[in-house]
């Protein structure tokens, strides 16, 4: 081994994809950008009340808020991808080769799968829950608040590596699922496929221990008063997502760690010879893998139960159907993984078994679309933006739900399977659900977050460019799948084909409005904050504990503990004639902002670069010191501090101000 | 929240700050986490169920293993276990050197396991029954050492809180932590009595 392969390991200029035009076109546009944006930063002298405000912050609230961010900027990226397999789909015609070769393309549909799943859909719905949670159940943080900055820069730390692969080597070439024996060593012998292990091993973490914090929290802190059965259903859907966290990720960080000995050391788990099965991969990452989709979908039917109620200026129908609805389909989601393999080989009975479990999932699910549209009835609809998200979710994600109740039918699949029937059906569910929760939530809440609604006009094209551009994409890949037409297939022969793949691009260039316009609406709204400021607290006549304190929540969120008689606790301390107090105050006890959480992921996300590329000594020094550094923290002692009663009066009486001048 | 009582009034806060009683959070959150930890085992045992049989032409269990040795390895996790045990009594009575010298003891239990375990090891690698020679013994060495290497961390976390304990003296947070060791060290030992009869015993027979 010659020096330079120790200290650089596998890392060489030939990593630099030089002769990839798009890929430098890419990092021109997005270091001139970046450029940009830290010049900025500096010029307006913004690093510091970044740093202290926001990166240390133990604050659930920041953490939630930066939590979305982290998943609109991973958003751009997953769809750029979508962009570009639309635009090859479509060229790649007649003889032509389109503009992406194997090589660059396999990497983009796997890109695309695992950014949309684990850094857009995953910190979307882990900021929702983590912003909107605690001030539901009136707490004044998580249970944990440094593990919850650790978690959330893990996480980031994740997305880093993932994204690194874009300029430094390569990404997977496997599909998001990574089935050995392809990414084994032997199919897989560069880098992409650990960037794919150590970027998800490293926001697994993460998850992980967010999952564990947020359970807590919601078992152990939710104000004096409110029962299991008075919490409000978004925090019942995230006490169940987040035990499907804790009780399926591991499984996930078990099967990389069993490829990733595969292709470091030479065992032999999933190699098709010495033993070996292969099978035992898919069967274990799709046992984290289908609970994993009721992760991202059960926080969104919280979004809509809330927002739901709330638009119609009802209480939610049918309450506690709902709250078992939830957990049935909680505990059923661990028992339907082998509806993803029907057709490699588990015989007709196992098949029959898991088809009937997938059916029986439909149950629950509908029960609750029924309720959604019980508490429409009768009710007094208000049509603003939350509410025609949800609007859009139930007939698109009823129509989804259809497909693949179809799906589940183990002889439909052995035709439908690998097609892009399948590709449509589960983007059906995904951007129908999960997506249009994510909107209606951000839509909802945003006032809340920073005080100022959401402008509507932009809104609302964002609104239909989604919608339109949703059925314009999808649907034609419907009728290709029932044609017969496979997934992540890069060129075409039949020349009939073509005009189904330009429809859907015309459906992408929608979603593209939809996407540029929602960053309008954030940037318009902050321009017109000062005529969407909203003083109350309350824009929408909101019916749970979050719209009782004012927008944005002090950081200890409420000056005095609540208390809860009833479900929908805000509507009841209304209808009550509740009176905020206004003097009375005492210290709160608060945690300190820490550093500790940015430099153990930073030193973590270094320990993955390194084992990526074989440098070893890094991968050594960044592992000893993560370790130490979190010994080193287990001494600091200075962890919390009283925020002083007259601060909580000061902030208290200027609010009290606010609210005589409405 | 089970330790505030509903104001009498009906009204609709509480005036004083509740008292959460301090380290509640973290004793639940550390058993979760343990469940979370125990799952990664309940995988690794799943895959020696499937692979374990799978020994490519290789040796097997019975050429393999030294029943006596594991033995001897099994009693001295299980002695760390009560000597952590008489640990946590000290605890109670507030004698921090005790708790000190029962930490160290079973520090020394801890190692001679790990040490038993690394000579296994290096016996199996060096007689050509490495993790690769087939997927049973992939299997193998990746429950076993995963097992060794949450004992090598535990080992770790012991000797940071002998310092700790020293530094610190016997304060609610230590006393927390101590606690969240104990669970930890007593749940490797639920795991290594199922690896020792589903690994070694079953085989054996």
């Amino acid at each position: 081994m010659s020096l330079t392969e120790f200290i650089f390991g596998r890392l060489t200029w030939a990593a630099i994809p030089i002769h990839e035009p798009i890929l430098i076109g890419t990092f021109i546009g997005v270091a001139v950008i970046g450029l940009a944006v830290l010049s900025a930063m500096t010029y307006y002298r913004l690093w510091g009340p970044l740093w202290f405000n926001w990166v240390i912050s133990i604050d659930h609230k920041k953490i939630g808020v930066m939590y979305m961010v982290l998943g609109i900027i991973m958003l751009l990226r997953g769809f750029a991808d979508a962009l570009m397999m639309r635009l090859q789909q479509v060229l790649a015609f007649g003889g032509s080769d389109g503009y992406l070769n194997s090589h660059h393309y396999d990497q983009i549909f796997t890109a695309h799968g695992v950014i949309m799943i684990f850094f857009v859909a995953m910190p979307f719905v882990t900021g929702l829950m983590n912003f909107v949670m605690p001030l539901q159940i009136g707490a004044r943080d998580v249970a944990f608040p440094f593990l919850n900055n650790f978690s959330f820069w893990m996480t980031v730390g994740g997305a880093i590596l993932t994204m690194l692969s874009l300029f430094i080597g390569e990404y997977a070439q496997t599909g998001w699922l990574a089935f050995p024996p392809l990414s084994g060593i032997g199919a897989s012998p560069s880098v992409g496929v650990d960037y794919y292990i150590w970027g998800l091993q490293v926001a697994g973490v993460g998850t992980t221990l967010s999952g564990i914090n947020l359970m807590v929290t919601i078992i152990k802190m939710r104000c004096p008063g409110m029962t299991m059965m008075k919490m409000p259903i978004f925090t019942w859907t995230a006490l169940c997502t987040n035990v499907l966290i804790v009780a399926s990720f591991p499984v996930l960080t078990a099967v990389l760690l069993l490829l990733t000995l595969d292709r470091y050391i030479g065992t032999n788990f999933f190699t098709a010879d010495l033993g070996g099965n292969p099978m035992l991969y898919v069967n274990l990452i799709w046992i984290w893998g289908h609970p994993e989709v009721y992760i991202l979908i059960l926080p969104l039917f919280g979004v809509f139960s809330e927002v739901v109620a709330t638009f119609s200026g009802k209480r939610l129908f049918g309450y506690t159907s709902m709250v078992y609805a939830t957990i049935v389909i909680t505990i059923l989601s661990y028992v339907v993984w082998l509806h993803h393999f029907f057709t490699m080989g588990s015989g007709a009975s196992v098949n029959s078994f898991f088809g009937i479990t997938t059916m029986i999932i439909s149950i629950p699910t509908g029960a609750k679309i029924f309720n959604w549209l019980f508490t429409m009835y009768k009710g007094r609809i208000k049509f603003e933006l939350p509410m025609l998200w949800t609007l859009a979710f139930l007939i698109t994600f009823t129509v989804g739900g259809m497909t693949g109740v179809l799906l589940a039918v183990p002889p439909a699949d052995f035709v439908l399977h690998n097609s892009l029937f399948l590709i449509a059906h589960f983007h059906n569910v995904i951007i129908g659900g999960v997506v249009f929760g994510v909107f209606a939530g951000i839509n909802y809440w945003f006032p809340k977050a920073f005080g100022f609604r959401l402008d509507p006009f932009w809104g609302k094209v964002s609104f239909w460019g989604w919608v339109l551009g949703y059925w314009v994409a999808f649907t034609p890949l419907y009728i290709l799948g029932l044609m017969g037409v496979t997934r992540r297939t890069r060129v075409f022969d039949d020349p009939d084909l073509r005009i189904w793949f330009i429809i859907a691009a015309l459906g992408a260039v929608l979603v593209a409005i939809g996407i540029g316009a929602f960053i309008l609406q954030i940037v318009v709204s902050i321009l017109r904050r000062d005529q969407l400021r909203d003083v109350t607290g309350d824009p929408w006549g909101g019916r749970t504990l979050e719209w009782s304190t004012s927008s944005p929540p002090p950081n200890y969120n409420f000056a005095f503990t609540p208390v809860a008689y009833d479900l929908d606790t805000w509507a009841d301390m209304k209808a009550r004639q509740y009176e905020r107090p206004v003097s009375g105050y005492v210290p709160i006890h608060m945690p300190k902002g820490t550093e500790a959480g940015i430099i153990l992921s930073a030193f973590a996300t270094a320990c993955g670069f390194a084992l990526i590329w074989y440098i070893w000594w890094l991968a050594a020094l960044s592992f000893v010191a993560m370790i130490g550094y979190a010994i080193y923290h287990t001494f600091n002692r200075d962890r919390d501090y009283y925020i002083p009663a007259e601060t909580v009066a000061e902030t208290e009486n200027a609010r009290t101000k606010q609210l005589a001048e409405i | 929240m089970s330790t505030v009582t509903l104001p009498e009034d009906g009204s609709f806060h509480l005036t004083e700050e509740p008292h959460h009683p301090e380290g509640g959070n973290t004793m639940l959150g550390f058993w979760i986490y343990l469940m979370s930890d125990c799952l990664i085992f309940a995988v690794l045992f799943a895959t020696y169920a499937v692979l374990g049989g799978s020994y490519a032409a290789g040796p097997d269990p019975k050429e393999l293993f030294d029943l006596d040795l594991i033995a001897v390895n099994t009693a001295m996790l299980l002695f760390s276990s009560i000597t952590y045990g008489f640990a946590m009594l000290a605890m109670q009575k507030h004698n921090s050197n005790q708790v000190i010298g029962w930490l160290l003891v079973t520090a020394v239990f801890g190692a001679a396991f790990l040490g038993i375990e690394l000579y296994e090891f290096h016996h199996l690698i060096h007689e050509g029954a490495g993790p690769q020679r087939s997927a049973f013994l992939s299997a193998f060495f990746l429950l076993v050492g995963t097992h060794g290497l949450h004992v090598t961390f535990g080992m770790i976390w012991l000797f940071t809180l002998v310092i700790q304990t020293r530094k610190f003296g016997l304060t609610s947070a230590m006393q927390r932590r101590l606690s969240c060791l104990s669970l930890f060290w007593h749940f490797l030992d639920v795991i290594w009595i199922g690896v020792f009869s589903f690994v070694y015993l079953v085989r054996m027979i």
